[in-house]
């Protein structure tokens, strides 16, 4: 397998469980581009979490397939396969024996790394997620909730593979924290590029982590896969429009920046000013507040580039 | 009952030589008593309660962990073996000792025999409920990690059974450090022979009964606590918790 990041293709992907009526996941078929985020959202249901999991074959599949850089996910040998995939879990599983570094360790000494190895690369990997080296040696009864979820991501990076799983990783953790951690991990993921697989239940936090989001709808039929821009702005159909909320304009209009518009020439007549990178929704909030309908975009110099009209953002 | 009179060593009120005032008038704590039956009452009793605790538990966790490996895997065997170490534990020990007599005779075997048993209750359920009581989350990262299912077993379920072993492991030891008095019932070995001793003696010989009980009690305290230090010791993220 290749380190770098891998393509995933759902073939068809299909999971019945016997004696159930209907399918769990029923036909998906998505392709995830090699260094993308897929984030699986949808209602309870839907069978995000069992299309997750028939990735690493925790749930075997019952039709279809699914492929990993062109191979099936049933041509590898069971446990390399899962060695070769990065899983994270909303309840982290850290294993309460060993310290941090011998939980990011688990995978590496299972392939067989040296001591020092594993040693080198839990210092880069408890960086990478923001803690300091001294949490090496603890256990994860020392741990806050936040920081076990950076060691569950920090293990589960530690055998640098090419496809990572994500189930609700930060579904347990208190809203402030989690925003921090969605930030950290799609800072790291802008320098890894791994092919992520990433469920949720959160809406927003699809539109925030996804590159391309999948919406699963009951009985685990695919409603609509595409970038979070053109579901917010495109929804195929009423169940897509309904699940995205009646906010989705605005939420479109977070995804956009000033820098995203053609601005008119800059007149500075005591205009609210904004930095390029504000989001149009930011943007639209200021010029509620202060009752405008323009505003000065500058640079981050704070040198005007140029107005923005009301009817600019709302384009 | 066989006589525990017959036993080297075994004072009867008066002692020959000089007896001290204290064991003239049968005071709870003659140090010259102490002193002088040491070598030959007191150490080789300690000594043999020791061997028979350490055997019986010794055994009985080899034979717990066997039956415990069967009833974890296969869990359809785990009421029935529980439902078995149980029923000889409820056995009374005076009558198991009855019960094995015609078939090992009055030897240390049937001692060990029916302390050994009575481990297995207590062993055999901590060590299954320490092995189940791993969290589904636990058991479900190493499962999509990669571990298969003997490097699950040996890395992660066995070590964080550990502090529930070792707990089962402190009360049997101080459960058979308890029931092994009653050996001398049949057999001259450990602490119990000198508190019989003790107490068969006209007027009750009191030194003689508290320096011989008060070793059982010391003994298993000690074991207790040597046993706590190793939980401490051996798992230092079970305190954590």
């Amino acid at each position: 397998m290749p380190t770098e990041a891998a393509e995933l293709v759902f073939d068809e992907a299909t999971k019945v469980y016997p004696g159930r009526g209907g399918a769990a996941v029923d036909h998906l078929s998505l392709t995830v581009p090699a260094g993308e985020i897929c984030v699986l959202v949808g209602p309870s249901g839907g069978g995000k979490t069992t299309a997750l999991k028939l990735v690493n074959r925790l749930i075997p599949l019952t039709g279809g397939d699914i492929r990993i850089d062109g191979t099936s996910i049933l041509e590898h040998d069971l446990t390399e396969l899962r060695r070769s995939i990065g899983y994270v879990i909303q309840q982290v599983g850290l294993f309460p024996h060993m310290t941090v570094e011998g939980n990011i360790g688990t995978v590496p000494r299972l392939l067989g790394r040296p001591r020092s190895w594993i040693k080198t690369r839990s210092a880069e990997l408890l960086e990478l997620v923001g803690l300091d080296p001294s949490y090496a040696k603890r256990f994860p009864a020392q741990l806050s909730g936040g920081e076990r979820q950076r060691v569950g991501l920090a293990r589960a990076l530690a055998a640098n593979p090419p496809l990572m799983l994500m189930d609700e990783p930060f579904g347990a953790i208190d809203p402030i924290v989690r925003a921090r951690l969605q930030d950290e991990f799609l800072r790291f993921q802008s320098e890894l590029r791994k092919t992520v697989v990433f469920v949720t239940h959160d809406i927003d936090e699809a539109i925030t982590v996804g590159d391309r989001i999948a919406i699963l709808r009951e009985g685990g039929r695919l409603a609509q896969y595409d970038t979070p821009q053109r579901i917010l702005e495109h929804p195929v159909d009423d169940f897509v429009a309904e699940f995205v909320g009646r906010d989705r304009a605005l939420k479109a209009l977070a995804l956009r920046t000033l820098g995203d518009l053609e601005l008119s020439p800059a007149t500075d007549d005591g205009l609210p000013r904004l930095p390029a990178d504000a989001s149009l929704r930011d943007a639209l909030a200021l010029l509620v507040a202060e009752h405008r309908d323009a505003l000065l975009v500058v640079d981050a110099d704070g040198s005007p580039l140029g107005v923005a009209k009301r009817e600019d953002l709302l384009q | 009952m066989t006589g525990w009179h017959s036993a080297g060593g075994g004072p009867v009120i008066p002692d020959f030589g000089q007896p001290s005032a204290c064991l003239k008038q049968n005071g709870w704590f003659c140090t010259d008593w102490m002193s002088k039956h040491w070598g030959d009452v007191l150490q080789p009793a300690l000594v043999q309660h020791i061997q028979l605790t350490v055997i019986a538990v010794g055994i009985g966790f080899g034979i717990a962990f066997l039956l415990a490996l069967v009833g974890f895997r296969w869990r359809f065997l785990d009421a029935p073996l529980g439902g078995f170490t149980d029923l000889l534990y409820t056995i009374p020990s005076l009558a198991l000792f009855q019960l094995l007599v015609p078939l090992t005779g009055l030897t240390v075997t049937t001692v060990e025999i029916a302390l050994t048993s009575y481990t297995l209750f207590i062993l055999y359920r901590n060590i299954v409920a320490g092995l189940r009581a791993v969290p589904a989350e636990v058991l479900e990262s190493a499962r999509g990690m990669g571990l298969t299912r003997r490097q699950t077993f040996f890395r992660v379920e066995l070590p964080l059974a550990v502090p529930a072993i070792l707990a089962g492991l402190r009360i049997a030891t101080v459960a058979t450090i308890s029931i092994a008095t009653v050996a001398a019932f049949l057999i001259q070995d450990g602490l119990g022979h000198p508190i019989f001793d003790a107490i068969e003696t006209p007027d009750l010989f009191k030194t003689e009964l508290l320096a011989s009980g008060g070793l059982a009690i010391l003994l298993a305290l000690t074991a207790d606590g040597l046993l706590a230090y190793a939980q401490r010791a051996l798992t230092p993220w079970s305190r954590l918790r």
